[in-house]
C-alpha cells in the first residue's frame, strides 16, 4: 500500500475500537427497537435472542451504546463545533452532493455533514436515554405517571428515527467518500485524501509531522 | 385461544383478521353502583375462578383491599366518600377493572403480534404467551388498568371471564354478586336494562343518573349505572370521557407507516446518488507532486473556479 511517510494517522486504536463497538451496539438496538416500533420489523426481535429476551436486552444494550458514544463525545466535541469555511461549505453544498471538491473552500477534520451528524446524534441519544429509563419495565416505568410515559414513547420513537435516519447518512457517506472507512478500520489516510477532503486539518498535521521531525 | 376465528382484532397486526363471526351478538356486564354494597364476592369470585391468590396486604384505614389493582387481583372494590353540596355524605363504591373497550387502546399500544386479541363479542383478552412485558398496553390504556406481573413479567387484567363466557356461563362475579348489582348478557338487553334503571333512580330523586358507556373508546362491555353521570370523577376518579391518549395515537398511529417509510427512502436516495454521481475520491497525485506543499489554496472561492463539468475530473 502506501509508505508510511504518505499515510497520516486519523483514528487511533482506541477510537476505532469504540467506533466499532458502538456500531454493533447500535446495530442490534436498532434492530430489536424497530421490532418494538412496527409489526412488519418484529421479526427483527430475534436479533436479540427472541421478542422477549430483545424486551429484556433492549435497554441494557442502549446503556452500553450510551456509555460508548459519551465517551467519543468528550473526546471529540471540539472538533465538532462550527468552524473556518463551515458555512461557505454549506451553501455549496449543491457542489459537495455533485462531487465538485475542487470548487470547495478547504475545511477541518470534520466537514459540516459530519458536525451535523455529531449533533443529531448527540441530542437523540440524549433524548433516547431519558426517555427510555421512564419506558423501562420492569425496573424504572413504575415511578413515573402514565402521561409521561405515553409522551416518553414518542419521544423514544421520534429520537430513535432521527438516529437511524442520521446513521443511513452516515452509513452512505462512508461507502461515498473512498478512503473513509479504512480510515475507521486501519487508522490512517494518504496525504492526497487528507488534501482533498480536509485541507485545513491536513496542513495541521503536516505541519505537526515536520515538527516531530525536525531533532 | 378460544375459537380463534371470534378474533376480530388482534395486535401489532397489519392485515384484517377473521370476518366470518360478524355476526356474533355483542356481550355486556353491567354494574350497577347505586346497588353496590361493596361485600368483595365478586373479588373472590374473581380470585377462585380465575385461582388467583394475591400477596396478602396491608390494613392503610379505609375498605379498600387491596388498595390497587394487581396482576393477581383484576378487580377492587373502590370505595370513596363524597361530601355533597348540601352537607351530605355520599360513600361510592365501584368495582374497578377492565371496562373490555370496542376501541381498545392496549391493543392499539401492543407491539406483540398476538399478545391481545379481541373476540367478535366484545371481549378484550390478553394472550399471555405472547405477551413480552414490554408495558405498552399500560401505557394505551385509558382507564390505568393492565399490571406487569413482577413475577413472571406478564401483564395481566379481567379476562370478562372469556373461558366461562365461551361456555355459556355468566362471569364469575356475576354470578356470585348477593345484590344482583352486575348483571352480564348481550349489550343490548344490558343497555335496556341500564335505561330503565336510570329511569328508576331519577324517579328516586337522582336528576344526574346515567348510563356510563363511554364514546370516547367506542363504547365499553362493562359499562356502569352512576347516580350521577354527570361527574364520574366521583367515583374514586373514574374518566369523564376516556379516550385513546393523542401521544398513543401518534405514535402508534401516523407515525409509523411515515417513519418506516421515511427510512427507506433514506437508503434507496443514497442507491440512487451512488449511481448517478459516483463516489467521491481524491484524484491521483502525480509524481512531480511535492508532498510537502498543500494542494490548495485557502482564499480560493466558487466564483473564481473553473466550471468542470460534473463527475470525472481526472
Amino acid at each position: 500500500m502506501k509508505r508510511s511517510q504518505d499515510r497520516l494517522v486519523r483514528y487511533s486504536p482506541l477510537d476505532r475500537a469504540n467506533h466499532w463497538t458502538m456500531v454493533i451496539a447500535f446495530v442490534l438496538l436498532a434492530l430489536s427497537g424497530l421490532a418494538f416500533f412496527h409489526p412488519a420489523f418484529f421479526f427483527l426481535s430475534h436479533s436479540l435472542g427472541g421478542p422477549v429476551w430483545a424486551r429484556i436486552l433492549h435497554p441494557f444494550l442502549g446503556l452500553v451504546l450510551v456509555l460508548l458514544f459519551v465517551a467519543m463525545a468528550v473526546r471529540h466535541v471540539s472538533r465538532n463545533l462550527l468552524g473556518e469555511n463551515d458555512v461557505q461549505w454549506m451553501r455549496q453544498i449543491g457542489d459537495v452532493l455533485d462531487n465538485r471538491d475542487d470548487k470547495l473552500p478547504p475545511i477541518g477534520k470534520y466537514n459540516p455533514g459530519q458536525k451535523l451528524v455529531f449533533w443529531a446524534l448527540v441530542v437523540s441519544i440524549a433524548a433516547l436515554l431519558v426517555s427510555g429509563v421512564i419506558m423501562w419495565r420492569p425496573w424504572f416505568a413504575g415511578y413515573f405517571p402514565i402521561p409521561l410515559i405515553r409522551l416518553a414513547s414518542l419521544v423514544h420513537a421520534l429520537a430513535a428515527f432521527v438516529a437511524i435516519v442520521t446513521i443511513v447518512v452516515h452509513v452512505y457517506a462512508a461507502l461515498w467518500v473512498k478512503g473513509s472507512i479504512r480510515s475507521m478500520t486501519q487508522g490512517w489516510v494518504t496525504r492526497a485524501w487528507a488534501r482533498h477532503h480536509h485541507g485545513l486539518w491536513a496542513r495541521e498535521q503536516e505541519e505537526k509531522q515536520r515538527r516531530e521531525q525536525q531533532p | 385461544m378460544i375459537n380463534s376465528q371470534n378474533i376480530i382484532a388482534r395486535s401489532a397486526t397489519t392485515t384484517p383478521p377473521p370476518q366470518a363471526r360478524s355476526h356474533v351478538e355483542e356481550v355486556a356486564k353491567l354494574i350497577d353502583v347505586s346497588k353496590c354494597i361493596g361485600c368483595k364476592a365478586c373479588q373472590v369470585a374473581c380470585m377462585e375462578w380465575n385461582d388467583l391468590r394475591d400477596e396478602v396486604g396491608e390494613c392503610h384505614g379505609t375498605y379498600d383491599n387491596p388498595t390497587d389493582l394487581t396482576a393477581e387481583s383484576w378487580t377492587v372494590m373502590r370505595f370513596s366518600e363524597h361530601e355533597t353540596a348540601d352537607g351530605n355524605l355520599e360513600w361510592l363504591i365501584r368495582k374497578d377493572g377492565c371496562m373490555h373497550c370496542a376501541e381498545p387502546g392496549c391493543l392499539a399500544a401492543c407491539p406483540a403480534p398476538g399478545a391481545i386479541v379481541q373476540y367478535a363479542n366484545g371481549i378484550v383478552d390478553f394472550d399471555s404467551n405472547h405477551c413480552i412485558g414490554c408495558g405498552y398496553c399500560i401505557t394505551g390504556c385509558p382507564f390505568d388498568i393492565p399490571r406487569i406481573s413482577p413475577k413472571d413479567s406478564k401483564s395481566y387484567k379481567c379476562t370478562l371471564c372469556s373461558d366461562r363466557v365461551n361456555a355459556g356461563m355468566e362471569p364469575a362475579c356475576v354470578k356470585t354478586c348477593p345484590t344482583n348489582c352486575i348483571e352480564f348478557g348481550t349489550k343490548a338487553d344490558m343497555l335496556d336494562r341500564a335505561a330503565k334503571r336510570v329511569g328508576d333512580l331519577k324517579a328516586l330523586g337522582f336528576r344526574d343518573a346515567g348510563i356510563y358507556d363511554p364514546a370516547g373508546v367506542g363504547g365499553t362491555h362493562v359499562m356502569y349505572v352512576l347516580h350521577h353521570a354527570n361527574d364520574p370523577n366521583r367515583y374514586s376518579g373514574l374518566p369523564k370521557d376516556p379516550r385513546i391518549s393523542p401521544l398513543v395515537g401518534a405514535w402508534k398511529g401516523v407515525t409509523k407507516p411515515i417513519m418506516a417509510a421515511i427510512i427507506g427512502i433514506t437508503a434507496f436516495a443514497g442507491v440512487i446518488h451512488y449511481v448517478t454521481k459516483g463516489p467521491k475520491e481524491e484524484p491521483e497525485e502525480g509524481p512531480d507532486d511535492d508532498p510537502t506543499t498543500l494542494g490548495y489554496d485557502a482564499t480560493r472561492r466558487r466564483d473564481d473556479a473553473d466550471d468542470r463539468p460534473h463527475g470525472g475530473d481526472r
